[in-house]
């Protein structure tokens, strides 16, 4: 256990910010921290690709130098599902602050249930 | 390879491509040219599902010209194709039936930016029904979520925006569970690839190796679809966000969102794990337990509603929870009466959210039961079509909801006492709920309006356009289709799931 975990130190450090973000997305009242706690969440998952996707010693797949050999190069794609990720989170952030700017516009401040009280209170009036 | 097998990648890069073109349209040609892509679309679909059910055998179509383990891939078998085209089916009388309400409720600027939203929501629907790797999935749905978003808060007042934030919150965490699952998965298993996962889990399972982290996979991936899908108590967004919005997106989210989301689940059952290592994992009674919970909540929270729309909305929470309690039962006859109640609840959601416009119509656009008092007098057909769906959710024979319960009993019955008993007794209760429920509301809308004056010559009877009446009628027919040829259906959902093997 304890071996392990050192072995994977970082893939330890991906799943404990994973904790992070989600509990921040989770129960951050203030809308830009949740969207702070989705970025570190989405980070920490292309961390974890990324740290599994590396082998000590080899390079990115580019054939330089006419080296050939399987043994020399990492597997491409964990990296090209980050890449994808990334871009997958950058939309979803972009959608999440618009959101948060319309919202602010309208009620004056970024507390997601201040918010929906003062809907409640409306509805009533 | 027969050209028929070409369907699913055209479908899919029809609405993509459409979504693109449509931008460019004004609003009229918009309109057709979408309703004219979806009816390509689903005639597509049917051809392939007859297709399917002559050979009898799902096939797999290669993207991109690289064999299996390296390129990606899509897949058709007749559950696949059935779902499709029951999708554009639905997802067309949907738009049909709001399509007045589209029309006033959305600025005229932004009419065709909704048309783009529904390809793009239908283009993520089928890559999410056909896909067979599980990265391209995990894109679609989150394509799928912000489509979704999309329609909610193309109407926009105060409500629809923060009903779509809290969606798009609960979705990124959804998402975010889904993605960490699936990278755990493709990390001990070292495939995307469905089929080609499926065998490294029956390695893995049998050797016993990863045995912590596989567990921890399947329960991340259950409950993120779980919660994408609004399963109680992940459900916080949907009543805003059913209840405010325009008409047809109402319908559409209720329907065919979150059932992409259960659709997507149960191929992983089948197609990823594999059903005995899910069973074996435990991780279906978490779900099983929230099914049941969800059932009696939802039903609940729907009595004390004093909104039409919003009740529909509840109940939908109730219904998601029997999905999840049939996927709970961990057996066979447990998955075929879920996937028949996704067919029977997207039938009958959007027949209620459709024909409850036109009450709310004739009522002056009030929601509250109060105003809603003889509206059925007031719009006979919207009245009919409403009676219709609540009978069938109660569960009255010959409509779709019958058989769905009827499924769900008999699938508890075949399964061990633990799971009997708690199934049949939460069926019972949520029953009798609906009934409250819906009976109140049919009862409210065909009371006489007391002559004391005003109110009669407040609301005057509705007309309704030609096209909105063949909607309900069309409808009403599909619903009693689904209920009165249950057993074909029932066959052709076992042959598919065989297929999924």
């Amino acid at each position: 256990m304890g071996a392990n975990l050192l072995a994977n130190h970082a893939e330890a450090v991906a799943m404990i910010l994973f904790g992070i973000g989600f509990s921040n997305l989770l129960l951050q009242k203030n809308l830009i921290k949740k969207i702070i706690g989705l970025n570190i969440m989405d980070t920490a998952t292309y961390l974890f690709l990324a740290e599994k996707g590396y082998i000590e010693g080899r390079v990115a797949p580019i054939v330089v130098d006419n080296v050939t050999s399987v043994g020399a190069y990492i597997n491409p794609v964990p990296s090209g599902l980050v890449l994808t990720g990334i871009v997958v989170s950058v939309s979803v952030s972009a959608l999440m602050l618009s959101l948060t700017i319309r919202l602010y516009r309208r009620y004056h401040t970024l507390d997601i249930d201040e918010i929906s009280t003062l809907l409640k209170k409306n509805e009533k009036a | 390879m027969s050209f028929v097998q070409n369907f699913p990648f055209f479908s899919i890069l029809l609405s993509l491509g459409s979504g693109v073109l449509t931008s460019i349209m004004n609003k009229t040609v918009a309109r057709i040219w979408n309703t004219f892509i979806l009816i390509v679309i689903g005639a597509m679909s049917a051809v392939l599902f007859v297709y399917l059910l002559g050979t009898g055998e799902s096939f797999i179509f290669m993207m991109g010209h690289f064999p299996a383990p390296w390129g990606n891939e899509i897949r058709a078998g007749v559950l696949e194709a059935g779902m499709a085209l029951f999708f554009c089916i639905v997802m067309l009388f949907s738009i049909k039936g709001g399509q007045e309400h589209i029309d006033s409720q959305i600025e005229e600027s932004k009419v065709n930016l909704y048309y783009i939203m529904i390809n793009l929501l239908l283009s993520s629907l089928l890559a999410l029904i056909y896909a067979n790797d599980l990265f391209t999935a995990y894109v679609f749905v989150e394509i799928n979520t912000i489509s979704a978003c999309g329609l909610i808060m193309i109407r926009q007042n105060g409500h629809t925006i923060e009903a779509a934030t809290r969606y798009m919150i609960m979705s990124a965490l959804g998402s975010g569970l889904l993605l960490l699952g699936i990278c755990i998965l493709y990390d001990i298993t070292g495939h995307l690839l469905m089929s080609n996962i499926k065998e490294s889990v029956a390695a893995l399972a049998a050797s016993g190796q990863y045995r912590v982290p596989l567990v921890a996979a399947i329960g991340m991936i259950c409950v993120g679809l779980a919660v994408k899908s609004a399963l109680y108590p992940f459900h916080t967004w949907l009543p805003d966000a059913y209840g405010y919005s325009t008409v047809s997106s109402a319908a559409i989210l209720s329907s065919l969102v979150s059932k992409g989301y259960i659709f997507l689940l149960i191929k992983i059952f089948y197609r990823v794990i594999g059903f005995d290592v899910i069973v074996g994992s435990n991780v279906l009674n978490v779900l099983f337990v929230f099914g049941l919970i969800g059932m009696i909540m939802g039903s609940v929270k729907a009595i004390q509603e004093n909104d039409i729309r919003r009740m529909i909305a509840f109940s939908s929470v109730a219904q998601i929870g029997y999905i999840y309690m049939g996927f709970g039962l961990g057996t066979a006859a447990g998955i075929v009466a879920s996937v028949f109640h996704i067919l029977s609840h997207a039938s009958t959601k959007s027949l209620l959210f459709i024909s409850g416009v036109g009450l709310t119509d004739a009522s002056g656009e009030s929601k509250r039961f109060d105003d809603l008092v003889g509206s059925g007098f007031r719009n006979p057909v919207a009245g009919a079509a409403f009676t219709i769906g609540a009978c069938s959710m109660v569960g009255i024979p010959l409509f779709s909801g019958f058989i769905s319960k009827l499924l769900f009993a008999q699938a508890a019955v075949h399964d061990s006492l633990a799971k009997m008993l708690p199934t049949l007794i939460c069926l019972a209760v949520s029953t009798i709920l609906n009934a409250i429920y819906f009976m109140r509301t049919v009862i409210c809308i065909y009371t006489p309006v007391q002559k004391k004056g005003k109110m009669e010559a407040e609301f005057p009877v509705k007309k309704n356009s030609a096209t909105y009446n063949t909607v309900l009628v069309l409808m009403i027919a599909l619903n009693m289709v689904l209920g009165c040829t249950s057993q074909v259906i029932v066959n052709w959902i076992n042959m598919g799931l065989a297929m999924f093997g």
